[in-house]
């Protein structure tokens, strides 16, 4: 096969349709990564209007242009867009579009949850913005403390927006996680050693795991609040045994680690490009990912810092106060790491460096003032003025938007196949950074004359009048750059002259693929050897991109219409097996916009009709699952001449059962999330004990689900051995039986709450102990339905000896509901049983 | 603490700039950055050094202001109210209620009872002291001290909604006299 006939054949394998058909069934990960980073930029220009018309308001006292009503709208979505809607995404969107090119991959692991989560962003995020134009947007403060978002203080459905619409898109985070954790582990080029991989995939490695451990807490909040708005479970009101600390326990445990979620992304573009700036090696490879490992590990041990003056005890506080100082040493550590590598090196000064050289300006101010912060006195004075609000934005435009402008120029050419048009990219980066420094730099100082955060106007003798006014105008000269990097992109798009293959002499494995890439990223996928150094083969072999265009590569073959991409084993990078990826499908869009519904029938106060489409997403969560895999064997195919692998479903270890391992260290997340809810409203919250607890009845119902629990655990065990060893009937049988018991289960679980427990809206006690049932019942019923799902799929033949992997995830998720089940029993009769 | 981070900002600058400066004038390649000195002095040993010394100072500051039982100490309690304050001062013949002005004695320690009542609030008058969250359900002390007699403004610190802007209040702190008459019920 001729490299041309290759790239046909490959091209009408991988790609999508032309027309609106493709973007309603791609699945392809560089056209939802690429999307991600559109719609994400969009997301960003609407929040940066927001800010705008909050600095017009701000810029004279007394200002009569917007009132309180609109202020607070504009305030609140200007952080919860660039949040949730901007910076998430945004790396999310990078990751997709890069990682499977970082790692000599055709694609991600599960293609079509990558299109499901960009539709339910897309989708989520489009509620929020109509409810800006509609008047309706949340006005809570980005945070949405209660009970300032509870319903006697927020009537409207103001705050339901927000909660629903940022759930409805944290389903993309989760996604992303999921999926950029697995793709690392699994879908690397063979002989790419994990401790060999290039730095960018450590840095999104760490977030995506932090991101399966940070965002359930986040998750859990909002389904308790919206639980309380709609059906009045107190969870948050003192009255009845709630806790308006609980809210900020939850929504901190998550916003803090947030914070590195989104610098992590921006370092790991920093440590990628600055080393081909500086032509150069990174310096402390090793030192690096030890300080990336200690960031994330500490980034949890810190939320308590957003709340120093809620009244928690000094030498509590003395604790996160010290680990949020400490959390500055792995950061001082990267830049001085950056630091060294420009000076082993020979920098050059090109626009990428240049946005490097600000985001070290503005990074360490921003780093300076939150190890201030930190300090427990000096927060008790600066907490919750325009200190804080210039020190988040230092750390935060510092620490993600100049990096993210710095990859931006150096990955379009990678994206578009162009050049860029000379000196407009620098006269945007002037702007941007005088801009920012005046708008902000300045804040620092109305915040230390006292000027409190989300105040709409304040009067003239305050003495804050010049230090607005030259903030405001800073803040139009910023916005002034980035209309301008608009422009530039735009020209570049449209007028810019045919980029080289690799413009930037890079050594990583994204540049050894024509620009723009193609649909299948690699001809055929490369071997590393064992020696490659960390930042990519090509230094050493510049002419692998030639040899992978021939197919002197694994799977140089396109056969059958497959999608083919190599898994290896997590550590060494030995080869493993071949996955074969599901192509192009509107299951995506569909499901995601079932999924919608259900929230907007949420919205709508519709309790009833919005279980509809939760059969539905499970009806098309079973066509998903179906549609993959055939009924004959396949066995072993050929990767490279000479050398067979089998194919993922004929493999242990497949993506599959890894990506349903690491949605359960999400799922136990949250019930982890929710036991500390439950303990911390006994010891904290005001008004207990409850008036009733937990009584008398339910000793069978008890009974009954720990029975049914443990024999759906056991059945579903030995389905997967039957259907392992060939005995088909009995697998069947055993199986259905597990559906069964968790059925059982399920109901047992409803029986015990309604026999023994209060109603849920009598006290934050009952609701939490219904809540714990409600988790469990939930987990009970999912795995009926796995198991159901395997019982079909035995029937209908898809399953064979061998072909282990739907049983084993099956068998995974019934042991989970079987552990989900004892430990909610175990807590909800605690008090029963305890004298 | 201000200078400090300037200093360490300086020191970036001017390390980035050197590296730019030394890289233009040296011939290609071959030069090595010792890790152990950037790495491990620079990039650990340094900022941990620095940090362990500023959180020491800070934690003897803390403790300082922690509120702790003092013979001359004066006890009002405030709560927060959308869109107002309440304060309840001990009076001659039992608690005085004031809206919106709170009073206190110069020169003595007072401490703030913190009552929440609807959303949550926070107590600040920069003046006298840091600030303190009113949590409904909770209970905070803060304490605070006015060394001279004079009036103060304070300003809810917590976003509390629609005119959080205008949820302002004063503090009056009276010389020993005045804190008398003002027992006694009598508005200077």
């Amino acid at each position: 096969m001729t490299p041309v006939a290759r790239h046909k054949a490959l091209t009408a394998i991988w790609g999508a349709p032309r027309g609106w058909r493709g973007t309603l069934c791609s699945v392809n990960h560089s056209d939802i990564g690429k999307r991600f980073i559109l719609a994400a930029f969009a997301f960003f220009a609407i929040g940066g209007v927001l800010a705008m018309l909050i600095r017009a308001q701000l810029a004279t006292p007394g200002s009569a242009f917007v009132g309180p009503e609109i202020y607070n709208q504009l305030f609140t979505m200007h952080g919860s867009i660039m949040m949730f809607l901007f910076a998430i995404p945004m790396f999310e969107g990078l990751a997709l579009y890069l990682l499977p090119k970082l790692l000599g991959s055709r694609d991600m692991a599960f293609p079509r949850l990558s299109a499901y989560g960009w539709w339910c962003y897309l989708f989520g995020g489009s509620i929020l913005i109509a409810a800006l134009v509609m008047g309706v947007a949340p006005d809570g403060g980005w945070f949405m403390y209660t009970p300032l978002s509870s319903k006697a203080y927020t009537p409207g459905i103001n705050a339901d927006v927000w909660l629903l619409g940022i759930t409805f898109v944290e389903i993309s985070a989760i996604a992303a996680a999921i999926e950029i954790t697995v793709s690392i582990l699994k879908l690397r080029a063979p002989g790419m050693r994990l401790e060999r991989m290039p730095l960018f995939a450590w840095y999104l490695l760490v977030t995506a795991l932090m991101m399966i451990v940070a965002f359930p807490p986040l998750i859990l909040g909002s389904i308790l609040l919206e639980v309380e708005r709609a059906f009045d479970w107190p969870f948050f009101d003192p009255a009845r045994g709630g806790s308006p600390l609980l809210w900020q326990h939850l929504f901190w445990l998550f916003g803090h680690p947030e914070v590195y979620i989104i610098f992590l992304p921006a370092a790991g573009v920093v440590s990628t490009v600055l080393p081909v700036m500086a032509r150069s090696r990174i310096l402390g490879y090793g030192w690096i990912v030890a300080a990336l490992l200690a960031l994330a590990f500490l980034s949890f041990g810190l939320w308590v810092h957003h709340m120093f003056t809620t009244g928690i005890p000094h030498m509590a506080l003395g604790f996160f106060s010290a680990a949020s100082a400490l959390v500055a040493v792995p950061t001082g550590l990267q830049i001085f790491a950056w630091i060294g590598t420009l000076w082993q090196g020979r920098p050059q000064l090109r626009l990428p460096m240049l946005y490097l050289l600000g985001f070290f300006l503005v990074f360490v101010l921003g780093g300076m003032t939150g190890v201030m912060l930190a300090m427990v006195p000096f927060d008790w004075q600066a907490h919750d003025t325009h200190f804080v609000v210039a020190h988040l934005h230092y750390v935060l435009v510092g620490g993600f938007i100049f990096p993210m402008l710095a990859g931006a120029y150096y990955w379009l050419p990678h994206v578009t196949g162009r050049a860029r048009v000379p000196l407009l990219g620098e006269a945007a980066f002037w702007l941007i950074l005088v801009g920012f420094n005046l708008t902000f730099f300045l804040m620092h100082l109305t915040g230390l004359l006292g000027m409190p955060r989300r105040i709409y106007t304040y009067p003239e003798e305050m003495g804050w009048t010049w230090l607005n006014l030259l903030s405001s105008v800073g803040s139009f000269i910023m916005a002034f750059g980035f209309a301008l990097f608009v422009i530039d992109v735009a020209l570049q798009v449209f007028l810019g002259r045919r980029s080289r293959r690799n413009p930037w002499g890079a050594h990583s494995l994204e540049w050894a693929m024509p620009v723009p890439a193609p649909a299948y990223n690699f001809a055929s996928q490369p071997h590393l050897a064992d020696d490659t150094p960390h930042d990519g083969p090509l230094a050493a072999d510049p002419g692998l991109p030639q040899r992978l265009a021939r197919g002197e590569g694994y799977l140089a073959e396109a056969r059958h219409g497959w999608r083919e991409t190599m898994a290896v084993d997590m550590g060494s990078g030995a080869v493993d097996h071949v996955v074969l990826l599901p192509g192009n499908t509107r299951l995506p869009i569909l499901t995601a916009l079932v999924t919608g519904s259900f929230f907007l029938a949420l919205l709508a106060g519709l309790y009833w009709l919005a279980l509809l489409p939760v059969v539905a997403v499970a009806a098309l969560a079973w066509r998903w699952a179906w549609v993959l895999g055939g009924r004959a064997a396949i066995g072993p195919v050929s990767i490279r001449p000479g050398q067979t692998a089998p194919t993922h479903r004929e493999a242990a270890g497949a993506p599959g059962w890894w990506g349903s391992v690491f949605l359960l260290v999400a799922d136990a997340t949250l019930l982890g999330s929710l036991l500390f809810g439950y303990a911390f409203l006994w010891v904290v919250a005001p008004n207990w004990p409850p008036p009733a607890m937990i009584q008398g009845g339910w000793t069978p119902a008890l009974a009954a689900a720990l029975a049914a629990a443990a024999a759906g655990m056991l059945l579903a065990r030995l389905a997967a051995t039957a259907s392992q060893e060939g005995r088909r009937p009995a697998a069947r049988r055993a199986a259905a039986a597990a559906a069964g018991a968790q059925l059982l289960a399920a109901a047992a679980l409803a029986w015990l709450g309604a026999a023994g427990l209060p109603p849920p809206d009598s006290h934050a006690y009952a609701a939490a102990s219904w809540a714990l049932l409600a988790y469990a019942a939930l987990h009970a019923l999912l795995a009926a339905l796995l198991a159901a799902f395997v019982c079909a799929r035995l029937g209908s033949g898809h399953i064979r000896p061998g072909c282990g992997l739907e049983p084993a995830v099956a068998r995974l998720f019934n042991d989970y509901a079987a552990a989900a089940v004892l430990i909610v029993l175990a807590c909800v009769l605690a008090p029963a049983l305890l004298p | 603490m201000l200078a400090g981070a300037a200093a360490l900002t300086l020191l970036v600058m001017v390390l980035l700039a050197l590296a730019f400066r030394r890289g233009g004038a040296e011939a290609p390649g071959g030069r090595r950055a010792p890790a152990g000195l950037w790495l491990g002095g620079l990039g650990v040993a340094m900022p941990t050094t620095l940090l362990l010394l500023l959180l020491g100072s800070a934690l003897v500051v803390g403790e300082r202001m922690v509120a702790r039982a003092a013979p001359e100490r004066v006890v009002i309690g405030a709560s927060g109210h959308q869109w107002y304050w309440d304060f309840t001062q001990p009076g001659a013949d039992g608690p005085i209620v004031t809206r919106d002005v709170m009073h206190i004695p110069a020169g003595r320690p007072v401490d703030v009872r913190l009552q929440g009542n609807d959303v949550i609030h926070s107590f600040w008058v920069p003046r006298l002291a840091g600030k303190m969250d009113v949590v409904p359900g909770h209970v905070n002390l803060l304490r605070i001290e006015a060394t001279r007699p004079g009036v103060f403004e304070g300003q809810c610190a917590e976003f509390c909604g629609l005119e959080h802007a205008r949820h302002r209040f004063r503090v009056v702190a009276h010389d020993a006299a005045g804190w008398a008459a003002f027992q006694r019920g009598q508005q200077p």
